[in-house]
């Protein structure tokens, strides 16, 4: 059987004049798969997740994600992903349902879809009550989960999550993660940033930015049996301290 | 000891009332600790900084600081503590060098007069000092802030949130810098964070949650006091292990950690039975110990709810 990849990218490069943020990076993520994108502040990662997500060209290399080129098609991949940030993900104006109405029409949802899918999602989440609430009056693990359910409201192939969690409390940051196990178990691949490293062993793989190239990539356990450590935060400070370029 | 900070019910609402920021909040801090306000967003951990730093006024309740009172003696509070919001409130348009300056001119003091202050992080973000602040990263950011917290040599530093977003390896030695300030120049230092790993950094904690204080102590003292039985369960399935722990009748609550679950117990069960009921679900390498709680296990324990409940 061939293998099914939703991203496959081979030496995705991107130049700022002289400075090489993101440094040939090569690998693939496979559909269904729960992708940990780790790495310390000014790695590449979010220069290289700008690029996947066709919102920045390439200065070299390739990546096809969902199936499409990030050069030369990046408004189909911007069709057939979702993103959500921590920073911001919903409009705080407007109500629960008319967030999913903006969200489906962008990705030219149908109407009667957006009501129906509307209705069933948010009696899956115990939201129903909530339908006509404001946004900004949701506690911030509701809208956390909200955001999530709007990344994925029009079926992507692949969610990209950057820092999902940050901020929220303990339960409700594991609670989260138990939407992202649903959504994954249902077929959609999941590449997720995180700097909490209890989060990186919930990854199936995980991958680890130093200086702008990927200097590990392995499952968890696989990764801390190379590392000879216990756990994903001393694998990551063990490459983290191999950085030449300052965090800075 | 001597409590350099003191407040007393302190309450803060918004929006008529309707949003109950702090329920009533007493604590005080020690002078030349590091305290720690531990909690997820929206907790309340701002608004108590900005009425300690003068910055807003409380409902009701009182509070000092260095002995001075956070209404009346405003000004004076001010040229005795730092404060560093959780957003980036320097400005972008002046370069490093100008911006610490400013801040040295706006309290009658010189870079040169405080310099032993900051050397310490001044100096990492020194070749860059004609840059401008917008075009910083987010720690170079982080190290300016600092910085210009610092210049007029206050007794007392409010960090909001200094740590969010940044990675773990920066989170340390940003907290490496925060101890050296206090041995070598007895500052005393109050600092918020959403990371419960970050509270072992601190002499003393407050655990905060909806407005109020579930907990003060040292972080060894939360762990002493946690009186729960806490096992670490692992098997091969671990994604239907969550689902089959939870059904289980002896199970209070699991949860996620790293690469185990966390399970409270209900009294009186065993690991035996448990080990029977998950070999009886199909579960094999099952491995049940007894462990010693995080302060995240404690915070769980303590925290009356979720910001939301699921639908199970």
């Amino acid at each position: 059987m061939k293998e099914n990849y939703v991203i496959e990218a081979e030496g995705l490069t991107k130049k700022f004049g002289d400075f090489t943020a993101t440094n040939h990076i090569t690998f693939k993520v496979h559909e269904g798969e729960i992708f940990g994108f780790l790495g310390a502040n000014g790695a590449g990662k979010t220069t290289a997740m700008r690029m996947l997500c066709g919102l920045s060209r390439p200065s070299e290399g390739r990546a096809t994600v969902a199936g499409y080129d990030v050069y030369r098609q990046a408004e189909e991949v911007k069709k057939h992903i979702g993103y959500m940030s921590q920073k911001f993900s919903l409009y705080d104006d407007l109500t629960v349902a008319e967030n999913l109405r903006l969200f489906g029409g962008i990705y030219g949802m149908k109407r009667k879809l957006i009501n129906e899918k509307t209705d069933r999602l948010l009696a899956e989440l115990g939201f129903t009550s909530k339908k006509n609430a404001m946004v900004k009056s949701l506690p911030l693990g509701w809208k956390q989960k909200l955001a999530f359910s709007l990344a994925i409201f029009h079926d992507p192939k692949i969610v990209f999550l950057d820092e999902p969690t940050g901020g929220v409390d303990p339960v409700t940051r594991r609670q989260f993660w138990e939407l992202i196990y649903q959504a994954s178990d249902r077929g959609i691949t999941v590449f997720v940033t995180t700097h909490y490293m209890d989060e990186a062993e919930y990854c199936d793989r995980v991958s680890i930015m130093v200086d702008g190239c990927i200097k590990a990539l392995d499952s968890p356990r696989n990764l801390k049996k190379q590392f000879g450590v216990d756990s994903m935060y001393d694998v990551f400070l063990t490459l983290a301290r191999t950085a030449q370029r300052s965090s800075d | 000891m001597n409590s350099i900070i003191q407040a007393e019910n302190i309450v803060k609402t918004y929006n008529h009332h309707r949003v109950q920021a702090l329920k009533g909040v007493s604590f005080e801090v020690e002078e030349g600790e590091i305290y720690g306000l531990i909690g997820p967003d929206g907790a309340g951990k701002t608004s108590l900084f900005r009425i300690l730093a003068t910055l807003l006024l409380a409902d009701s309740g009182t509070a000092t600081v260095d002995g001075l009172d956070v209404v009346r003696d405003y000004r004076k509070i001010r040229n005795r503590t730092g404060y560093m919001p959780g957003r980036f409130s320097l400005y972008q348009d002046l370069t490093i060098e100008e911006n610490l300056k400013f801040f040295a001119t706006v309290f009658g003091t010189t870079i040169e007069q405080n310099y032993g202050l900051i050397k310490d992080i001044y100096q990492q973000i020194e070749p860059f000092k004609n840059r401008r602040a917008g075009k910083l990263s987010g720690g170079m950011k982080q190290k300016l802030a600092l910085s210009c917290a610092l210049i007029h040599a206050p007794r007392v530093l409010f960090l909001d949130e200094p740590t969010t977003g940044v990675d773990p390896v920066s989170r340390k030695e940003f907290w490496e810098m925060l101890q050296r300030l206090k041995e070598n120049h007895g500052l005393t230092i109050v600092a918020s964070t959403p990371y419960m790993d970050e509270a072992m950094q601190c002499d003393r904690i407050a655990l905060i949650q909806n407005g109020q204080f579930l907990t003060i102590d040292t972080p060894q003292g939360i762990i002493a006091h946690y009186d729960k039985p806490l096992w670490g369960v692992h098997s091969d399935k671990m994604h239907q292990l969550l689902d089959d722990l939870r059904s289980w009748q002896g199970c209070d609550t699991a949860f996620s950690f790293g690469e185990q679950y966390h399970l409270t117990v209900k009294p009186g069960v065993s690991q035996a039975a448990l080990e029977s009921y998950l070999h009886g679900k199909g579960h094999s390498q099952v491995a049940i110990a007894p462990i010693e709680a995080s302060i995240e296990d404690c915070f769980m324990a303590l925290m009356d709810q979720p910001e939301t409940t699921m639908k199970q």
